[in-house]
């Protein structure tokens, strides 16, 4: 079976499938946050970006491929109205365009957009504040690239917020508000195949645990929306016309985007899952919960009965650590990266 | 974040602190002087809970309480429980109240981070109230005021979604951020490692709702089951126990948020420096700068409901110390170290001059004639006299 085939292919008899590397020390601990990690692979100047969120503060790190050299940064939330309360980030994570990568941060008053590096605030956009405290949390999550020129982001009222990025400059325009949910946005993923036609664009997710499914364009169109159990769904991924939904429950699921058929449920963790992600070129697929586990998984498209297989391929305990990030470096999943409550370090694992 | 953590954050150190208070005034030696019968002792102790418990649920600070509102800061809370701490006859000093409050703290992290779901934390506090509906069961005046705060904990918080808890959860977990002080009884029963983290068992029963990891499930486009495969799941999991009950009289299921001491099982930390550089802790100001003027103003609002017992002579109070002798409680305090330092508002002490200049001008919008009496429960208490008491 084909899972099994991946299975030897990666695993020599007697060893694991991948090992520790030398963690990356950071400024401040990772908060508990869903999706907590970001990196973004700069190939030409050999180095990774990764940003973890701590309160009103996004650590950026530059860490260079010979492991030799890293640099550090540190981002603060903007507080337009100089109030006396800080404003929390919910998530800050890397938009890649075709022609440049922005860094989206999400606060409890707006959204910023920087270039990739941290160096300069390109845009600002004000959340819609009430003037009085309401018992509903106000703020931003769920972020992501879409498409060409699209950067979409969630907002708890249910509201995706899509904006216009121009190929350069900071001329980013409000072009749509879609819709779709009624519950806080958790997560959005946009389809990551890889340059193949796909009909759905992205995924939206939300604490209740439905999902949508859209196009991009001008307008952007809702192809199907798949309800959840009342049970919220902290991470979800798009890969090849598939969605895959971590949930509060521990479970993972996977649908197919446009119909909603559900291909593969997986009793995955012991606890809420807190990220996802994705290898795309290889199918390797990363879980981790706050049951202080990482899974690497792996996912098959079997054209025959038109569906996904997913297998379970390897396991890394972060012993005492609640997990709240977890990212594949690199496309193939050679490498990934994890975050954990009150650690001050990232920590990476390589294939043996 | 969510706006409805802050009555969760109070009810649950609140109880913890009366736990802990309970256990020390129980172990206390009485003092020779003194001469009292066992009888007066115990007298005693019941007469500080029950005041302490009836500042703790009286009505219009627990009106202000329930407001939707962004968590106070650590300064900010640790001033409110200063003054709770002192709401009785009972005195404690610098150290025995900064240990007090580390335990507190450290004990609701706990039960916060080893909560199976978010919604647990609910379970949690029914437990912590439930204890405290026993401590005043003779007292039927403050019993009505405690089962009041349970429906309105039951009305506030059951209808909530499971998202709706993780945000509070999360809300909580970054107010506890990067604290590791360590626990004697947690390293005693070995759920804290010697580090200060908690350890986080891989085995026992799962959430309620979750299932145990291990399956995984492949379907047709017809929705048929067609697959079934196991994987080893790294750890040592069994099906979840029954669900605890969400109404004002129940099991909950969940030991978090019960009694752990008992006078055969004294408390004591250790402090233990919780940061290797002090970059760590961009959070905690130790600067000398009051709290923000919309916290004081909040504040204010708050603790005008918080009656302080004003002593009629100094030996009517009694002091609790929570270390073993004097000795140890004077070296607690010299050699605390600068990054557990909690800031408690000193407002006499405070030398800004802006500071002050603020703090007159809210006065002023308080203060309606020259009495400065502080057992006066109107909004209009004077702030500064309420610092005073502290």
């Amino acid at each position: 079976m084909a899972a099994d085939d991946a299975k030897a292919v990666l695993l020599r008899e007697g060893s694991s499938m991948y090992h520790k590397e030398k963690s990356i020390q950071i400024k401040n601990s990772a908060s508990a946050l869903y999706n907590n990690l970001c990196a973004l692979r700069i190939a030409p100047r050999r180095l990774t970006y990764f940003t973890v969120v701590h309160a009103n503060v996004v650590n950026m790190v530059s860490a260079s491929w010979d492991g030799l050299n890293y640099s550090h940064r540190q981002l603060q939330s903007k507080e337009p109205n100089v109030a006396t309360s800080t404003s929390l980030i919910m998530q800050a994570a890397f938009c890649s365009l075709p022609s440049r990568d922005l860094l989206v941060v999400t606060s409890q008053k707006g959204i910023q957009v920087y270039e990739s590096d941290g160096s300069i605030m390109v845009y600002w956009h004000a959340l819609d504040i009430p003037e009085t405290q309401t018992a509903q949390a106000m703020f931003a999550r769920g972020i992501s690239a879409v498409r060409d020129s699209y950067i979409c982001v969630g907002i708890s009222t249910g509201a995706i917020l899509v904006f216009d990025v121009p190929s350069k400059g900071s001329n980013i325009t409000l072009s749509d508000v879609l819709e779709g949910h009624k519950e806080s946005i958790t997560d959005m993923a946009s389809e990551c195949c890889g340059g193949e036609v796909c009909i759905a664009d992205l995924v939206s997710a939300d604490d209740g645990g439905n999902l949508c499914v859209w196009k991009s364009g001008e307008e952007f169109k809702l192809l199907n929306h798949i309800p959840g159990f009342d049970i919220s769904c902290s991470s979800v991924k798009l890969w090849k016309g598939t969605v895959v939904a971590g949930y509060g429950t521990g479970q993972i699921r996977l649908y197919e985007a446009v119909t909603g058929i559900l291909h593969a449920e997986v009793n995955a963790h012991a606890r809420w899952i807190y990220s996802l992600d994705i290898a795309p070129y290889s199918g390797l697929l990363l879980s981790a919960a706050e049951d202080s586990l990482v899974r690497v998984w792996h996912l098959t498209m079997t054209p025959e009965s038109q569906s996904v297989e997913i297998a379970h391929l390897h396991n890394e305990c972060v012993t005492d650590t609640q997990i709240c990030g977890a990212k594949f470096c690199d496309a193939d999943g050679y490498a990934f990266a994890v975050t954990g409550y009150d650690l001050s370090e990232i920590i990476r694992y390589t294939q043996s | 974040m969510s706006s409805r953590t802050l009555p969760l954050l109070f009810i649950n150190l609140g109880g913890e602190m009366l736990y802990i208070l309970d256990q020390r005034l129980r172990a206390q030696n009485i003092p020779a002087d003194k001469a009292k019968k066992a009888g007066w002792i115990e007298d005693d102790r019941r007469r500080v809970m029950n005041d302490i418990i009836t500042t703790m649920f009286n009505k219009k600070f627990l009106e202000e309480l329930f407001k939707p509102q962004e968590l106070y800061s650590k300064k900010a809370l640790r001033t409110v429980f200063d003054r709770l701490a002192h709401a009785s006859i009972m005195r404690l000093n610098q150290a025995s109240m900064d240990k007090l409050y580390d335990l507190m703290t450290m004990a609701f992290k706990y039960q916060v981070l080893l909560c199976p779901r978010p919604k647990d934390i609910l379970l949690v506090s029914f437990n912590h109230m439930d204890a405290i509906k026993d401590f005043v069961k003779d007292t039927p005046s403050i019993l009505s005021q405690v089962d009041e705060t349970y429906r309105q904990l039951v009305e506030m918080y059951t209808t909530l979604s499971s998202g709706e808890f993780q945000l509070i959860r999360q809300t909580l977990l970054i107010f506890f951020q990067d604290m590791h002080i360590r626990v004697s009884i947690f390293l005693k029963d070995k759920v804290q490692n010697s580090n200060g983290r908690f350890v986080l068992p891989t085995n026992g029963p799962v959430p309620y709702g979750t299932q145990v990891p291990g399956l995984i499930r492949m379907f047709s486009c017809a929705g048929e089951e067609v697959t079934r495969r196991q994987f080893s799941n790294g750890g040592n999991y069994t099906a979840a126990l029954r669900e605890g009950s969400f109404e004002i009289f129940g099991d909950r299921v969940t030991k978090l948020g019960t009694n752990m001491y008992s006078v055969s099982r004294p408390v004591e930390t250790h402090l233990s420096g919780t940061s290797k550089n002090s970059a760590q802790h961009t959070k905690v100001n130790v600067a000398p700068n009051p709290l923000a003027k919309e916290e004081l103003n909040l504040l204010a609002r708050l603790m005008g409901g918080l009656e302080v017992q004003k002593l009629g002579n100094a030996d009517s109070g009694f002091r609790v110390n929570l270390f073993s002798t004097d000795e140890e409680e004077e070296e607690a305090l010299i050699s605390r170290p600068d990054d557990l330092l909690y800031g408690v508002i000193n407002i006499q002490a405070t030398k800004d001059q802006q500071a002050n200049a603020e703090l007159a001008k809210i006065m002023g919008e308080f203060t309606e004639s020259g009495d400065q009496s502080p057992s006066s429960i109107s909004k209009g208490d004077d702030l500064l006299a309420m610092m005073d008491g502290l």
